[in-house]
């Protein structure tokens, strides 16, 4: 065991599965020499050599577009891309290609890519390099998408994408990167994508969230004094219905909460499947705390955007009270 | 070593008489002066302020490369629109911004030139007809053609004239290497569309160095060949000599309707941006291109022309330094955005759809007491 951060968990899960597959590649701007903007591959070029830690021209589109040549070709290539915003070049090449290769071939090829992308907001940045947009690539079938809230599961979850045959993007939420430690064994293991973490167990609510927010909730939970059920997706597709099912069945009542804008959210599909799967044992209308409308805002107002343990707190009494 | 460290790129070429090198006027070559020293002030003071943690997010410094927002504006006229990226405040303060607007949008008060909505990275101003600011690398290089298209269209189509603008596109040397960029030189040389992109080749991309991230990076005007686009290399450490070549550049641009491409060979003093410990560079290297500071070199050009001495010079620096600490002091009186301001500015409508669907109630009874 190891204390680690989320950086360090993902750094030490990129070396172990390194070691272990010669066809694991990292490609990305500035992720050798300088060890990525977020210091996630520090050491990682110095240890494979510029072969398999490459430095490439800034030029997302390029990126993602050769990772899933590289990847269709049978490698593991895992490329970064240093902020969410950047996607945007990169769009057309996940979805037009690593999406739907797959069904395109009948099954013939298939890209085993895992695309890292730092999420989400709360270190001061602006728009562009704070924003949360998972829903996006939820919404294209063809993708995995994960996004862990913990340095043990950041790790488990991260050599699962890195192994899995299907194109995965992994979100890694920057607030968190170094916010805390925790425990983290030093031999490999996988955590299967698409189940569900249970932080802490209750009986008057279910929260639901992802990422960073699960922090947020957590602090917001020990704040009141109902028992509350914490459910991190950790894998938002697939994701664990069941493990809401369950959850929402015994409490009666949900609360789902993410950065990301609220209208057309991920919390809007979780919403609808506890109704078509929850409707009679439903004590209250599910409410969402989420990010507004409107684009990620500059600094000064960042936090009132962010879904904050006020209100979450809120959510959670007014969900109660019902 | 690379081409960009090689010394001959941070000397003057010789000292010849200022007449032969420019047809400025004194008054013109003064006013190049001011803006550098304001330039260099206002991001010396910036990175304090940054420091002090009254600006946040990224802020990219543009100490070095003074001489090619100012001799690039300076080439140009005030109707002819200029885009840029991240590293605007540069651009923002040569095109005329007022520096207290720019300092308020870093602080992310009221006041900024985007209501401190924007930050560093999105510096606006249209009616000195700058177009930002653009934090996605490389993309705001079609816009730069759009909008020297759009000054084609309204000269030729709606007042039936020829065209007579030109835009200025700047864009790093690690943008190159965007998709987007190709894009948007093959539309401008397709369409005649008369937009100059200018290359700011600082040797850098964050901590690549352009030979390590960049094909032909020793001629990158290659790069504009295969789209018709003619090529041209200038110093950029020089604003007499930026000036001139960029205006040359520019009159042709102008009366062909055509684009161009230029590389401007500069350098970046300062880190890419504020957390940036400058691994990837040697110290020999920068203190080569600091010998070459394009400030002090017009300063020595116009003491040896007696057009500045000392003591002017002086008083210059003072008028400057009293307009950046006034520009703070304002940025810092300027108020702090209040809660609506999330929800205002998206939509042409003030709130938009906002209204009674996914604002605060805090919002909402904010509003409801005004
Ligand atoms: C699409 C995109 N990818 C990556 C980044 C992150 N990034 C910001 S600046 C930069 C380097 C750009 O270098 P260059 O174009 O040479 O401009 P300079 O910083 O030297 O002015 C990178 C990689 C970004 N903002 N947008
Ligand atoms: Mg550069």
């Amino acid at each position: 065991m190891a204390n680690l951060t989320l950086v360090q968990a993902i750094n030490l899960a990129l070396v172990q599965e390194m070691e272990k597959d010669d066809r694991v590649l990292l490609l990305g701007e500035d992720v050798g020499l300088n060890g990525g903007v977020f210091r996630v591959t520090e050491g990682l070029q110095k240890r494979f050599g510029d072969h398999r830690v490459v430095d490439t021209p800034l030029a997302e589109s390029g990126i993602i577009g050769t990772s899933i040549g590289l990847a269709m070709a049978g490698l593991r290539p895992v490329p970064e891309i240093q902020f969410e915003g950047f996607l945007g070049p990169a769009y057309d090449q996940l979805c037009s290609h690593a999406a739907r290769m797959r069904t395109r071939t009948r099954g013939g090829l298939t890209v085993p890519l895992t695309v890292r992308v730092p999420v989400g907001g709360g270190i001061h940045a602006p728009e562009l390099h704070s924003d949360s947009p998972e829903a996006i690539y939820i919404h294209q079938p063809g993708l995995k998408v994960v996004m862990p809230s913990s340095p043990y599961d950041a790790k488990g979850l991260l050599i699962a994408c890195l192994r899995d045959p299907d194109p995965c993007i992994f979100f890694e939420p920057k607030r968190i990167y170094r916010a805390f430690r925790e425990e983290v064994p030093e031999d490999e293991y996988v955590l299967p994508i698409g189940v569900a973490r249970t932080v802490c167990e209750g009986d008057d609510l279910t929260v639901v969230s992802w990422g960073a927010s699960v922090v947020q909730c957590m602090q917001a939970i020990e704040a009141s004094n109902r028992s509350v059920e914490l459910i991190d997706l950790r894998t938002l597709y697939p994701f664990d219905m069941d493990a809401v099912e369950r959850s929402v069945k015994k409490t009666g009542r949900c609360v789902i909460v993410h950065e990301a804008p609220k209208t057309a959210g991920f919390g809007g599909e979780i919403a609808a499947r506890i109704m078509e799967r929850c409707f009679l044992h439903l004590e209250a209308p599910v409410q969402r705390v989420a990010g507004f409308d409107t684009i990620m805002p500059y600094y000064k107002l960042e936090l009132e955007y962010l879904p904050d343990t006020e209100r979450i707190g809120k959510a959670i009494e007014e969900t109660v009270a019902y | 070593m690379s081409s960009l460290s090689d010394p001959a790129h941070a000397t003057t070429g010789g000292r010849r008489p200022l007449a032969d090198r420019t047809s400025a006027t004194p008054d013109e070559l003064l006013d190049w002066l001011r803006q550098m020293l304001l330039i260099r002030e206002f991001e010396v003071r910036t990175m304090q302020a940054y420091q002090d943690k009254k600006i946040g997010g990224f802020c990219h410094i543009y100490i070095g490369q003074e001489a090619v927002a100012v001799g690039c504006t300076a080439a140009v006229q005030h109707a002819d629109p200029i885009v840029t990226a991240y590293r605007d405040h540069g651009h923002a303060l040569a095109r005329g911004m007022d520096p207290k607007y720019c300092m308020a949008e870093m602080f992310g008060k009221i006041g900024g030139c985007a209501k401190g909505k924007g930050g560093s990275m999105h510096m606006f101003d249209k009616p000195n007809n700058l177009y930002g600011g653009h934090g996605i690398v490389g993309a705001q290089t079609p816009l730069g053609t759009g909008l020297a298209f759009a000054t084609k269209y309204i000269d030729e189509v709606i007042e039936g004239g020829k065209s007579r603008h030109v835009a200025l596109c700047f864009l790093g040397d690690g943008a190159v290497n965007q998709g987007a960029f190709y894009e948007a030189k093959n539309l401008a040389g397709l369409f005649h569309i008369p937009v100059i992109f200018i290359v700011e080749n600082n040797g850098y991309s964050m901590g690549t160095a352009i030979h390590r991230g960049t094909t032909m990076s020793h001629r990158l005007i290659s790069k504009g060949e295969a789209f018709g686009i003619d090529g041209y290399e200038i110093e950029g450490m020089d604003v007499i000599d930026v000036q001139r070549e960029m205006k040359a550049v520019a009159d042709k641009c102008r009366e062909t309707s055509r684009p161009a491409m230029v590389d401007m060979k500069t350098y970046r003093f300062k880190g890419h941006s504020m957390s940036d410990p400058r691994k990837y560079r040697t110290r020999e290297e920068e203190e080569v291109w600091e010998a070459g500071d394009p400030i002090t070199r017009l300063r020595d050009a116009l003491i040896e022309e007696g057009l500045i001495d000392d003591a002017a010079f002086k008083a210059l620096n003072r008028e400057v330094k009293l307009q950046v600490r006034s520009s703070i002091e304002w940025a810092d009186a300027s108020p702090e955005p209040d809660i609506t301001e999330l929800f205002t500015d998206v939509y042409v409508e003030k709130f938009g759809p906002y209204l009674g669907t996914s604002m605060p109630q805090i919002v909402t009874d904010q509003e409801n007491d005004r």
